[in-house]
């Protein structure tokens, strides 16, 4: 338990030198003088001049040695300071303050959309393995893994919004809002649990426990609740920890097609604006919280699985 | 898995025999006819800005195809290298190693991808670093742990007490174990980079217009899915049929 949060945190560690390392090769290394292209971003290429450069050297400290630059940079990371947009003119932290809800919201939303709907399609299709509907269901997990999140979310926006005008197309609102980018995130989880909740149940149905428990005289219905619904869980959940890299990198692009206001969409933009402490802050934030759901994760099987808490 | 090969070989086929057969350029505008439907001028029809699309399309797969292509053998080549290394030698090489790798997968790939690509935008290499970066971890770990195993056993032993060199050991006993887990890892790796090209051109920090990228093409086209549903829905075919087809090679030798 211990060593597993400490994993945990070192990992956390890992993610923010990371990001800082990357954030500031980036700001040293673009091409032309840094301070007239951050300006330039700022106030727009017909409005930059020497004043307007300077004044960006001096907030960023670019006219610092590297080394001191580096040092400064550690220290107020050590504080939690991410700086100020270099956009917005807002602090990192307020702007992703109130991003971060938005997609965390959209997250869990999709997490719980895709148990509903993987783990329970993945156990029927393990009834008649090779029958209709396991092989029905073949073909659309492959077809779902195949096409690009953003093809998901456009087919669902065109099929259920454009076309039957049940659900908005984009934005952010009440839950109506949610549904959509919340499902497209989910069906390409769904078809990733489904599988290995179909695996697994075969599994744990030719196991010699599930054979006695049958034998023994208990009902199926109620050998499948005692001896089958854990041990299919463990895999499912253990592999949502791998899958949490598809989310994450779900929500940059499902974010930007539903013009949702989360990080992911603010990471985007803050790459093309270049403002590089909101791309600090963003990716920093988005790499902790892939760190946290896995922290999580693990300690959902921790509680499910007693053999891992034995060992 | 014949079916992957072959989806693959007729995609390829498409890709580098279409501007040999058609005239033109897959940047050559011509706003007189914009979105014309398939037929005997242009065989795919023409996108927005009046565009050759067969030509779009096959300039778009080359594209797809180097990148993922590149820096899936790029991956390959570092992480079985790297594996080898970490798994022969152990102790700090070892340590260094996998400490490595475990830095990089502590961010997601494609977050990893947007922050190399933010260092310069617009170029390709961000794109094969930031891609191979991600991928050689795969290579990596699989290496590691075949050749920690295969080492210990007692035929590499019998093989070094004879004389013969770290290059003999490789081709005759590690290399036999990890070549079919190689083709499994870089169609599932290639088949992620596909996306992740395809991801980026559709948040707009990608590849740059004009040169024409996938998934790009899908969110120059989206404003006419209306007036020309067949136009977009070819960027997104093509994507599904070279991720599917390497789902397909990967998955055929897995089991």
């Amino acid at each position: 338990m211990i060593r597993l949060v400490s994993y945990r945190v070192l990992q956390a560690g890992l993610v923010a030198v990371m990001v800082g390392a990357l954030t500031f090769i980036m700001v040293r290394s673009l091409p032309g003088d840094m301070a007239f292209r951050i300006a330039a971003g700022r106030y727009g290429y017909d409005l930059v001049d020497g004043a307007a450069a300077e004044q960006v050297r001096r907030e960023l400290g670019l006219d610092r040695p590297a080394i001191a630059a580096f040092a400064d940079w550690l220290w107020s990371m050590a504080r939690f300071d991410l700086g100020v947009s270099l956009v917005s003119g807002v602090p990192v932290v307020v702007e992703i303050r109130h991003q971060l809800g938005h997609s965390v919201e959209l997250a869990v939303v999709a997490i719980l959309l895709s148990m509903v709907l993987g783990p329970p399609i993945g156990v029927l299709a393990a009834i008649r393995p090779g029958g209709l509907f396991d092989r029905l269901v073949f073909v659309a997990t492959v077809g779902l893994r195949s096409l690009p999140q953003f093809v998901i979310g456009l087919l669902l926006i065109y099929g259920l919004s454009v076309h039957a005008g049940l659900l908005p197309a984009a934005g952010h609102g009440g839950a109506r809002f949610t549904v959509l980018p919340a499902l497209t995130l989910a069906l390409g989880l769904a078809a990733v649990s489904s599988r290995i909740a179909r695996d697994a149940t075969i599994t744990v149905m030719a196991s010699p426990y599930y054979r006695f428990g049958l034998t023994k005289g208990l009902p199926p219905g109620e050998t499948f609740r005692r001896h089958g619904v854990r041990n299919i869980a463990v895999p499912v959940i253990t592999y949502l920890g791998v899958q949490l890299v598809y989310l994450i990198e779900g929500v940059v692009v499902v974010e930007t097609l539903f013009a949702w206001p989360g990080i992911g969409h603010a990471l985007v933009h803050a790459i093309v604006a270049r403002d590089v402490p909101m791309i600090q802050g963003t990716a920093l934030v988005m790499g902790l919280m892939f760190v946290v759901l896995n922290g999580l994760v693990d300690l959902v099987c921790h509680l499910i699985d007693p053999r891992r808490r034995a060992a | 898995m014949i079916v992957g090969i072959a989806i693959l070989i007729a995609l390829t086929a498409f890709s580098l025999l279409t501007p040999l057969v058609v005239d033109g350029s897959p940047t050559g505008q011509n706003l007189a006819q914009t979105l014309q439907p398939p037929g005997p001028g242009h065989r795919l029809g023409t996108d927005h800005l009046g565009r050759d699309m067969a030509l779009r399309l096959a300039a778009a797969i080359r594209v797809s195809l180097s990148v993922s292509i590149g820096a899936t053998i790029v991956a390959a080549v570092l992480g079985v290298g790297l594996g080898v290394l970490a798994g022969s030698r152990g102790g700090l090489v070892d340590r260094l190693l996998s400490t490595a790798a475990d830095m990089v997968l502590a961010l997601p790939g494609l977050l990893l991808v947007l922050l190399i690509i933010a260092i310069a935008p617009g170029r390709f290499w961000p794109l094969y670093l930031g891609i191979s970066l991600v991928l050689w971890i795969e290579y990596f770990r699989m290496a590691r742990a075949i050749t920690i195993r295969v080492a210990a056993s007692p035929a590499v032993q019998a093989s070094q007490l004879l004389g013969f060199g770290p290059v003999y050991v490789f081709l005759t006993h590690y290399w036999p174990q990890m070549a079919p887990m190689i083709l499994t890892v870089g169609a599932f790796g290639a088949a992620t980079a596909i996306l992740s090209v395809a991801a980026l051109g559709f948040v707009n920090v990608g590849i740059r217009p004009p040169t024409p990228e996938l998934g790009q093409m899908m969110i120059e086209l989206l404003p006419y899915y209306h007036e020309a549903p067949y136009i977009i829905a070819q960027p997104i075919l093509v994507v599904f049929l070279l991720v599917l087809s390497l789902n397909l090679i990967a998955g055929g030798k897995a089991r």
